[in-house]
C-alpha cells in the first residue's frame, strides 16, 4: 500500500494551533490593555473626596461620585427586584411543566427576541410608558428599563439551568412521595441554585454597565438619589459618558476615568464575592 | 406468604410507540422478583408503572391493571403521593439530594409522618443501619450527601427510601453505576431487607439476578417470555429465547 505523505497533516495542525494560541492572545491582550488603561487613568482621580463627594454642576471644581455609585446601585437592585422572580418563576415554568407547548415556545420566542433587542429601543419604550405619562425621569424607570433587559437573559439560564438537572433527581424526589411543586423548589432548584444564581449575577452584570437605556429614563443629576421614584437620578454610566464627551474640562476627564474604574470593580466585585459565597457554603455544610 | 402485586395485561405506550405487551406477572410478598433481559426490552419501563412515576411525562400512557393488595393502582382514583410512599424506588445512579446526610432522609420522612425532633433522629438512625450505612456516616450526618462515594450514596437513597416505611422496594438496575465491592455490600443488604419489604429489581447482571433473587422474570421485546422460581429459570428454561439470553449467546 502506498504511504501517504505526513508533511500535510502535520503543517495543518501546526497552522491550527498557532492560530489558536493568537487568537487566545488577541483576546486576552485586548482585555488586558482596556484593563491597564481603565486602571491607570482612573487611579488618580480615586481617593476620598471621589468615593463621599456628590458630583457638583460643571466647571465648579472638586466634587466626587457618591450620588452616582448610590445612583447605580440603587437602579441596579431595583432593576433586580422587579426582574429577578418573575424571570426565574417563568424559566421553572419552562423547564419544569411542559404541558403547554405552544405557549412554552412563544415564550422562549419572545425572550430570545427580547434578548437581541437593541437596549437603546428598551429605553426609548420605557421612556414612552413611564416617562412622557408620569412627565419625569426616574429612577425607577431606569430600573424598569433594565429588568426588561435582564428579565429574557435570566429566564433562558434558569431554563437552562434546570434542564441540566438528570431527570433521575426529579423522578426520586417524585417518587418519595414530593409533590412536582415541592420536588422542583426543594431539590431540583436547590441543586441548581448555583447555576440560577450566576444567571442572575451574570445578567447583573451585563446590565450594571447599560448606558442608552439610562439616558431616556434616569438621565442625571447633581443631587443625592432621594428622588429615585419620581425625579432625574444620578449613575455611573451617564456621568461617565457626559464627563468624557459632553465636557471641555480635564477634572472631569480624570473622574470620568475614576468611574469607569468603579463600575469595572463594581462588576468585579460581584463576580468575586458569590464565588466566595459558594465556597464557604461547600465546606461549611 | 401471598401475592403484594398483580399486574394483569399491563400495555405501555411512549406516545404512539407501544413498548410493553400484555405484561401479567404476580409478585410474591417478601421475596426478591429479578426482571432480566436485553437492553430496550421494557424491563425498566415495567417497573415505573409500579409507582406511576411515568405520569411526569405527558406522552407515556399505561394500559391494563396493577392490583397492589388487590386495589387497582393506576386508577385516577388511588392518591399518589401515598402510592408512592408504599411504593419505593432506587434508581440506576444514586441521587442524594443537594442536603445533609440527615436531611436527604428526614426530609421525605417529614413529609409523610408527624414527628417530634427525637422521634425523627430516631428514624433517621434507623434507616441508616437498615441501610448498613450507618456506621460509615454517622459522624458526617450533617455534610452533603453529594460528598459520599456512589456505593455509600446508593446505600443514603436506600435509607431514604425504607425510612418513609414503603412495602414493597423497586430498584432498577441499583448496582450499575457502582464498584464490584459497593456491589457486594448492596446484594448483602438486599439479603436483609427482603424480611420487610416485597423487592422488585431490574437487572442487566445475570450472576446477580441468580444469586439475590426468588423469581426470576425474562422480558423479550416488551413481553414477558417467561417466568418462574430463578433457580428453575438459570438451570432449566423452558422457552429457548430464555435459554439463548442466560447462556450469554445474545443481549
Amino acid at each position: 500500500m502506498l504511504k501517504k505523505n505526513l508533511f500535510p497533516r502535520k503543517c495543518k495542525d501546526r497552522a491550527l494551533k498557532v492560530f489558536a494560541a493568537a487568537a487566545v492572545a488577541a483576546a486576552v491582550g485586548a482585555m488586558l490593555w482596556i484593563l491597564t488603561t481603565v486602571a491607570i487613568r482612573g487611579f488618580s482621580s480615586i481617593g476620598m473626596e471621589f468615593f463621599f463627594n456628590s458630583t457638583r454642576p460643571f466647571g465648579v471644581p472638586g466634587g466626587g461620585i457618591a450620588n452616582a455609585l448610590l445612583g447605580t446601585l440603587l437602579i441596579t437592585a431595583g432593576a433586580a427586584l422587579i426582574a429577578v422572580p418573575p424571570a426565574v418563576a417563568a424559566g421553572i415554568w419552562l423547564a419544569e411543566f411542559r404541558d403547554h407547548r405552544q405557549l412554552a415556545a412563544l415564550l422562549r420566542f419572545s425572550a430570545n427576541v427580547l434578548m437581541g433587542t437593541p437596549s437603546v429601543l428598551v429605553g426609548l419604550f420605557v421612556y414612552m410608558i413611564l416617562v412622557v405619562p408620569t412627565g419625569n425621569f426616574s429612577g425607577l424607570a431606569a430600573s424598569a428599563a433594565l429588568a426588561v433587559i435582564m428579565f429574557p437573559v435570566i429566564l433562558r439560564t434558569t431554563e437552562d439551568m434546570l434542564g441540566m438537572v438528570p431527570d433521575a433527581l426529579r423522578e426520586s424526589a417524585l417518587a418519595l412521595g414530593m409533590t412536582r411543586t415541592r420536588a422542583t423548589l426543594a431539590v431540583v432548584c436547590k441543586s441548581a441554585r448555583k447555576g440560577l444564581l450566576t444567571g442572575i449575577l451574570l445578567s447583573l452584570s451585563r446590565v450594571s454597565g447599560e448606558t442608552a437605556p439610562l439616558l431616556f429614563t434616569a438621565m442625571f443629576s447633581d443631587a443625592w438619589p432621594t428622588g429615585y421614584f419620581s425625579e432625574p437620578t444620578a449613575n455611573l454610566p451617564v456621568l461617565i459618558t457626559e464627563y468624557a464627551t459632553n465636557s471641555p474640562f480635564e477634572s472631569m476627564h480624570r473622574m470620568g476615568w475614576g468611574a469607569a474604574l468603579t463600575v469595572t470593580v463594581l462588576v468585579l466585585l460581584i463576580n468575586l464575592g458569590t464565588r466566595i459565597i459558594f465556597r464557604e457554603k461547600h465546606h461549611g455544610h | 406468604m401471598g401475592i403484594k402485586i398483580q399486574a394483569s395485561h399491563l400495555n405501555f405506550f411512549y406516545g404512539r410507540h407501544q413498548a410493553l405487551f400484555d405484561n401479567c406477572l404476580a409478585v410474591e410478598a417478601n421475596r426478591i422478583t429479578a426482571v432480566i433481559g436485553p437492553s430496550g426490552c421494557g424491563k425498566s419501563t415495567h417497573l415505573r408503572i409500579y409507582n406511576r412515576i411515568f405520569e411526569l411525562y405527558r406522552e407515556q400512557r399505561a394500559e391494563g391493571e396493577l392490583l397492589i393488595d388487590g386495589v387497582n393502582v393506576l386508577d385516577s382514583a388511588v392518591d399518589v403521593l401515598e402510592l408512592r410512599r408504599k411504593v419505593g424506588m432506587i434508581f440506576q445512579k444514586p441521587t442524594p439530594f443537594p442536603m445533609s446526610v440527615f436531611d436527604n432522609v428526614a426530609y421525605p420522612l417529614r413529609l409523610h409522618y408527624k414527628l417530634s425532633k427525637g422521634e425523627i433522629a430516631d428514624r433517621v438512625e434507623q434507616a441508616l443501619r437498615g441501610a448498613s450505612i450507618w456506621d460509615e456516616v454517622k459522624d458526617k450526618l450533617r455534610s452533603s450527601g453529594l460528598a459520599l462515594s456512589g456505593g455509600q450514596q446508593q446505600r443514603l437513597c436506600i435509607a431514604r427510601a425504607i425510612a418513609v416505611e414503603p412495602e414493597i422496594l423497586l430498584m432498577d438496575e441499583p448496582t450499575s453505576a457502582i464498584d464490584p465491592v459497593a456491589t457486594l455490600k448492596i446484594e448483602e443488604l438486599m439479603d436483609d431487607l427482603r424480611r420487610r419489604f416485597t423487592i422488585v429489581i431490574v437487572t442487566h447482571n445475570m450472576q446477580q439476578a441468580a444469586r439475590i433473587s426468588d423469581f426470576t422474570a425474562f422480558f423479550f421485546k416488551g413481553k414477558i417470555v417467561e417466568f418462574g422460581e430463578t433457580r428453575q429459570i438459570f438451570t432449566n428454561p423452558r422457552h429457548p429465547k430464555t435459554e439463548e439470553y442466560i447462556t450469554g449467546r445474545f443481549g
